[in-house]
């Protein structure tokens, strides 16, 4: 072993001949393949993926519970929506999606120029999706249906003063609107925190993709990426329906 | 670098995880990923279309199995999970199946607190 302390490079041109291994740069010597090591970083991420799983799940139940409990306000609350805001935002998300796993595949297939093209792609319409989620909130923000001191209800108990079709709800049933709004924005806003650091994320990768890093041989930071993104949109996936859609029949009682 | 030159005259790389031998790593094409895209968006027009017929109780159903549809397609081809080795796919069906058990607990709970109550 003293040799491989004075000289490793030498020491490991020997083991290499020996097992006949190739070495790549991104291979950590804890691993025995370079197949091994990508397998256990695709097994991490997904266990960080699962962790966030419970993280949202926890939001999502709630919803579930309040949504029994104030069937009325959700309804009312729900119905305040824009559909076509929500499901433009979908398929934004989709097209985004879409970007990032023609990214992963020119990461496999080593090319460079595609590869910056593709998270290009993805960044912009992660950032067109947050755009819209910017109008929404602000139009919540203008109606004064950001729950908390200055949330005013008015328009749940008197919605043909303001042109809409909906029930009239009684004051007190009218408050409980605000619990569809702070799960909106808890559950909304959690999801766009997600895309943001991701954004962030992509900005990143961009600069090393763009250095030439992942089309080598290389594609675990771009594939582990690919997997947060796609996780992202599939919370979306959910948030859609259940937020905007799936209230607009509500059920006689 | 030696190696490099020493990399390049290897027929058969194993190390390399984008070489076309690798059976084990399977690359999802464009044309596939194309897809999965149109069926995506196809599901969100179906669950607007769906969202906007009165099917009484049936409407939130519709849109979970429509969402879930979605969902399933992405993990299996977005996110390669159908290509994966049995390690990952456990993995992943554990966590949602984990998932559906809190759930279930914690509804049985809530459903249970006030039995005989009302």
């Amino acid at each position: 072993m003293d040799s491989a302390i004075a000289n490793p490079q030498a020491d490991h041109d020997a083991a290499e001949h020996e097992h006949e291994h190739v070495f790549v740069p991104q291979h950590r010597h804890h691993f025995a393949t370079e197949e091994q090591q990508r397998e256990a970083g695709s097994f991490g991420m997904w266990l960080f993926l699962l962790t966030e799983i419970m993280f949202f799940g926890g939001l999502f139940f709630a919803y579930l519970l309040y949504r029994n409990w104030y069937y009325d306000a959700f309804v009312a609350a729900s119905n305040q929506l824009s559909i076509p805001l929500g499901a433009s935002n979908t398929a934004i998300l989709i097209t985004s999606g879409f970007f990032m796993a023609l990214a992963v595949w020119a990461a496999e297939v080593r090319k460079k120029a595609l590869l910056v093209v593709f998270l290009i792609f993805t960044t912009l319409f992660g950032l067109a999706f947050l755009g819209i989620k910017y109008v929404e909130y602000h139009e919540k923000w203008e109606k004064h249906h950001i729950p908390g001191a200055s949330f005013d209800a008015s328009e749940f108990i008197n919605p043909s003063a303001y042109g809409l079709k909906e029930n009239p709800l009684p004051p007190d049933v009218a408050q409980k609107t605000q619990m569809f709004f702070f799960l909106y924005f808890a559950m909304t806003g959690m999801h766009a925190l997600h895309m943001i650091i991701g954004i962030g994320l992509l900005v990143w990768l961009l600069a090393r993709a763009q250095r030439g890093d992942f089309t080598q041989g290389y594609v675990a930071p771009i594939e582990n990426f690919g997997l947060y993104w796609h996780f992202v949109d599939i919370v979306w996936l959910y948030l859609f329906p259940l937020l905007y859609l799936i209230n607009r029949h509500p059920l006689a009682h | 670098m030696a190696h490099e030159v020493e990399q390049e005259q290897h027929f058969h790389d194993p190390s390399n995880v984008t070489n076309p031998e690798h059976a084990s790593h399977h690359i999802v094409s464009p044309a596939q990923y194309a897809l999965v895209f149109a069926a995506l968006l196809t599901g969100t027009a179906l669950t607007v279309v769906a969202a906007n017929i009165d099917l009484g109780v049936l409407n939130p159903i519709i849109a979970l199995g429509i969402a879930c549809t979605k969902a399933i397609i992405v993990i299996l081809f977005f996110m390669h999970v159908k290509y994966q080795s049995h390690l990952i796919k456990t993995t992943v069906a554990a966590g949602f199946f984990m998932f559906l058990v809190l759930i279930t607990m914690t509804l049985s709970d809530y459903i249970s607190r006030a039995w005989g109550l009302w």
